[in-house]
């Protein structure tokens, strides 16, 4: 186990960043509503924004090939991908970020589907407003991001089992078939507990020991 | 059960209670009392030879006290381990040695009295909860008189009457005059679903072993007269309905309605009151004897493992889940599982299932031999830290040390902190940085989303669990609602800061919305909470400084409530559009005020 406390350092000074934005026309989810090519020439203005552009399924294998390839060519260091919920493929992006030899966490995710293109399918210049306002939101947070790493710890393998009736009895038996080691903990002189009272059991009908 | 005094990699003890514990998941420090047993438990054979000297006689608990046993005793006849034990308390004599008959007796020469109790400390990777139930205590609900008539019995003293191990070898006698009944009756929900005595909850075992002890009896004495009191017969299990269906083929006899009065008659036999709610009837019945089926209620030590192992109960008082549907033998605590009843009451089918998937849980985390925590966790520049414990206090994970009576920094014991970023959120002195929800990650987000059109936004937290997710449930169902908001997302409400709020107020927003779990839900235990007691205080300032509170709205929305996330999006957009600019304007003033004197101070 590892405890920080940390030398805070720079971490959020301001540094030269390049920025790749993507907007996902997700099909038609998202462009039928919002204006993905308008979306994207006006995140292109913004500080630090070296790619910006219209995608047409970001996580789609072609999709994440071209992502990959403008990493590379245009040494982008940061994304934003305007797309679905980051509950959906933020996992899918950071593995993507991390096969290109980037922090995974030096990414962002706005939310043009679940919060703009299906929920507001009648207002299309609203949805687009709302849009570059998220998209804004999330370039000048990618800026501010800084690369977080995970930490593995050992672990000790072995399990306490606290009860010795039916159910620390069959955890205990499960673990420790399964090669690891247990402390079963039980308050009374032996295991058992209620189950080794009762004579026969329902449904089997059967005794219960 | 004995395989598991076999198994080679498991270390059994009993008679012994877990009494601390430390660390966190993979690495937690269990320190274990075990009692004497002042019998050697490796050594001892079982010949019982002790047992015939030992002078002292005393019910026995195995046998619900129907049966008696001596001070130096075997729990029953299957125990694991099988060695013997000696209640200390009845014992007459180990110092100096009084009587120690039964030290003469034994040739192994096992019994010992110099044993003392020892405390042992292991390191563990994970811990499953396992620690069943109690029976409901039927002498609080003593119009069935448990106390006063012989011839009323708990479930649990009727299974070892008719055990083939009890006390009377399987032979169902009456306690009062030992003659076999020949008519008995059973009371249903004896402490279950009641909302004036015992417990609200159903206790899911007791329709179905009512049941089975039918048929035990009608297998035994086909001419025994059965009658079973019930509100509802729950038979709902695999199986379940057909053995309730042979009960009354075999002429069990049920009778909806529970007993309102039972009085003993002269020769031991009850009397029984009851309303037949079917039919609307009051009928009398005298009978033999009568059987309460008990329900189960937490068991007594789990309060007391509740605190120590920093685990959340249900309002019932068992322990609770980190998803009823999701995770559902996970406790919200990283490592430790539950199983069996100490989660809810259920029956042996189910708590092996439930038993098994803990292992399997604990298993997928320890397998790999490491853990990976996550890196959104939060941090403590040290020097900025003035060690006011606020920080310590408001963690749900105890993941921060602080001492402060030393006045050393603060400390955050990264494998145990979650990330709830609530920590963050109360310290006065911006000591605490929030990794990937840092306050200027978040401050920017609120700066770049006001900066044009200020008064027409609807700035919006949601965590990630559930306001969040309640937000993409209205997407995927296409609910539509004002196109306003602009949400910022953090993991949990309780990462908003009290100047997240002030300076969306001074960049111009007309109304806030902070959101999260309802109470009770949180993803990190008890953080909302704290987000709760935040915002009233915000509020109350607010209302100080002249600034309508409705206008910081704080709102519960689930996962599943997309309709409810759009109905909050309408009302917000109400307020929104009360808010007129000067008003907005005012208040920026007033709040760059407020926020100068606060600074100066
Ligand atoms: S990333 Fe999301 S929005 Fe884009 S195509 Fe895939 S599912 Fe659709
Ligand atoms: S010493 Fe205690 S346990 Fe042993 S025979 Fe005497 S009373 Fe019984
Ligand atoms: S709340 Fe802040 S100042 Fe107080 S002990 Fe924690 S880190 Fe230090
Ligand atoms: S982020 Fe939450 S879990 Fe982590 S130390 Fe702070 S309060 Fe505790």
């Amino acid at each position: 186990m590892k405890t920080t406390i940390i030398e805070h350092t720079d971490k959020n000074e301001a540094r030269s960043v390049r920025i790749g934005v993507y907007v996902c026309h997700c099909g038609l989810n998202i462009s039928q509503t919002v204006d993905c090519e308008k979306v994207a020439h006006i995140a292109s203005g913004l500080d630090g924004v070296v790619v910006s552009k219209g995608i047409g399924y970001a996580c789609s294998e072609p999709g994440q090939h071209e992502i990959r390839n403008d990493i590379e060519e245009n040494m982008l260091d940061r994304i934003v991908i305007a797309s679905c919920s980051p509950r959906l493929h933020e996992p899918t992006f950071r593995q993507l970020m991390l096969s290109s030899g980037l922090n995974p966490y030096l990414l962002e995710i706005a939310n043009l589907r679940e919060q703009c293109s299906w929920v507001h399918m009648k207002e299309p210049e609203a949805a687009t407003a709302k849009a570059v306002d998220l998209v804004k939101m999330s370039v000048s947070r990618v800026r501010r991001l800084f690369p977080l790493y995970e930490e593995t710890l050992p672990l000790t393998q072995k399990s306490l089992v606290i009860g010795g009736g039916v159910a620390g009895i069959q955890t205990a038996l499960d673990l420790a078939d399964s090669g690891f080691d247990v402390v079963l903990v039980e308050k009374k002189p032996s295991i058992g507990g209620t189950m080794a009272q009762l004579d026969k059991t329902f449904p089997t009908m059967d005794c219960s020991i | 059960m004995t395989d598991v005094g076999r198994h080679p990699r498991i270390k059994l003890l009993t008679m012994s209670e877990v009494v601390d514990v430390k660390g966190y998941v993979g690495n937690f420090d269990v320190t274990i009392r075990k009692r004497a047993r002042y019998v050697d438990e490796k050594e001892c054979t079982a010949c019982g030879e002790c047992v015939k000297v030992c002078p002292v006689v005393r019910p026995d608990e195995f046998n619900m006290g129907l049966s008696s046993r001596r001070a130096i005793y075997s729990p029953f006849p299957q125990a694991v381990p099988s060695a013997y034990v000696i209640n200390v308390n009845e014992c007459l004599g180990h110092n100096p040695a009084v009587c120690a008959k039964c030290v003469e007796a034994c040739e192994k020469k096992c019994i010992n009295f110099h044993m003392s109790d020892e405390e042992i400390v292991e390191r563990v990777g994970s811990i499953i909860v396992a620690t069943g139930f109690d029976p409901y205590d039927p002498k609080e609900l003593d119009e069935y008189g448990y106390t006063r008539f012989q011839n009323v019995l708990t479930s649990l003293e009727f299974e070892r009457l008719v055990n083939a191990g009890g006390p009377t070898g399987g032979e169902l006698v009456r306690p009062l005059d030992r003659k076999r009944p020949a008519s008995i009756g059973f009371i249903q929900c004896v402490g279950s679903r009641s909302t004036r005595k015992g417990h609200e909850y159903c206790s899911n075992t007791c329709c179905m072993n009512t049941i089975k002890s039918t048929l035990v009896l009608k297998e035994h004495y086909p001419d025994i007269n059965i009658k079973v009191f019930y509100i509802d017969i729950r038979a709902f299990g695999k199986g379940f309905e057909d053995l309730y269906k042979r009960s009354r083929r075999l002429g069990v006899q049920y009778l909806r309605g529970l007993p309102g009065s039972i009085e003993e008659l002269p020769d031991g036999s009850l009397k029984i009151a009851v309303e037949d709610t079917s039919s609307g009837r009051l009928e009398f019945f005298s009978l033999d004897m009568l059987v309460l089926a008990l329900g189960m209620r937490p068991a007594k030590g789990t309060r007391k493992l509740q605190e120590m192992l920093g685990l959340q109960l249900t309002p019932d008082g068992f322990f609770l889940e980190a998803h009823p549907k999701l995770l559902p033998v996970d406790a919200a605590t990283r490592g430790i599982f539950f199983a069996g009843c100490a989660e809810s009451p259920k029956d042996i089918k189910e708590t092996v299932t439930q038993a098994s998937a803990a292992a399997a849980r604990a298993i997928r985390l320890m397998h790999s031999g490491q853990i990976t925590s996550e890196p959104i966790t939060s941090e403590v520049i040290a020097e900025h830290c003035n060690s006011c414990g606020r920080c310590a206090e408001v963690c749900p994970y105890n993941a921060i040390t602080v001492d402060v009576k030393k006045k050393t920094p603060a400390v955050v014991t990264t494998a145990a902190c979650a990330g709830c970023g609530t920590c963050a959120a109360e310290c006065r002195f911006g000591a605490i940085v929030m990794n990937h929800f840092t306050d200027e990650q978040i401050t920017e987000q609120i700066d770049v989303m006001l900066s044009e059109h200020a008064s027409e936004k609807i700035l919006t937290f949601a965590c990630n669990w559930c306001s969040y997710a309640g937000a993409d449930y209205a997407g995927v169902s296409r609910i539509q609602y004002p196109p306003n908001a602009r949400i910022i997302r953090t993991m949990c409400s309780g990462r908003v800061d009290e100047n997240f709020i002030w300076q969306g107020f001074m960049k111009g927003a007309p109304v806030i919305l902070v959101s999260g779990c309802h109470i009770g839900d949180c993803h990190y235990i008890n953080a909302n909470h704290w987000t709760e007691k935040r915002i009233e205080k915000v509020h109350k300032r607010m209302e100080k400084l002249g600034i309508r509170p409705e206008r910081l709205q704080l709102e519960w929305i689930s996962a599943a409530e997309g309709a409810r996330f759009a109905e909050v999006m309408s009302r917000m957009e109400k307020i929104r559009q009360s808010v007129s600019e000067i008003e907005t304007k005012e208040t920026i003033k007033t709040v760059k005020n407020y926020k100068k004197a606060d600074a100066e101070k």
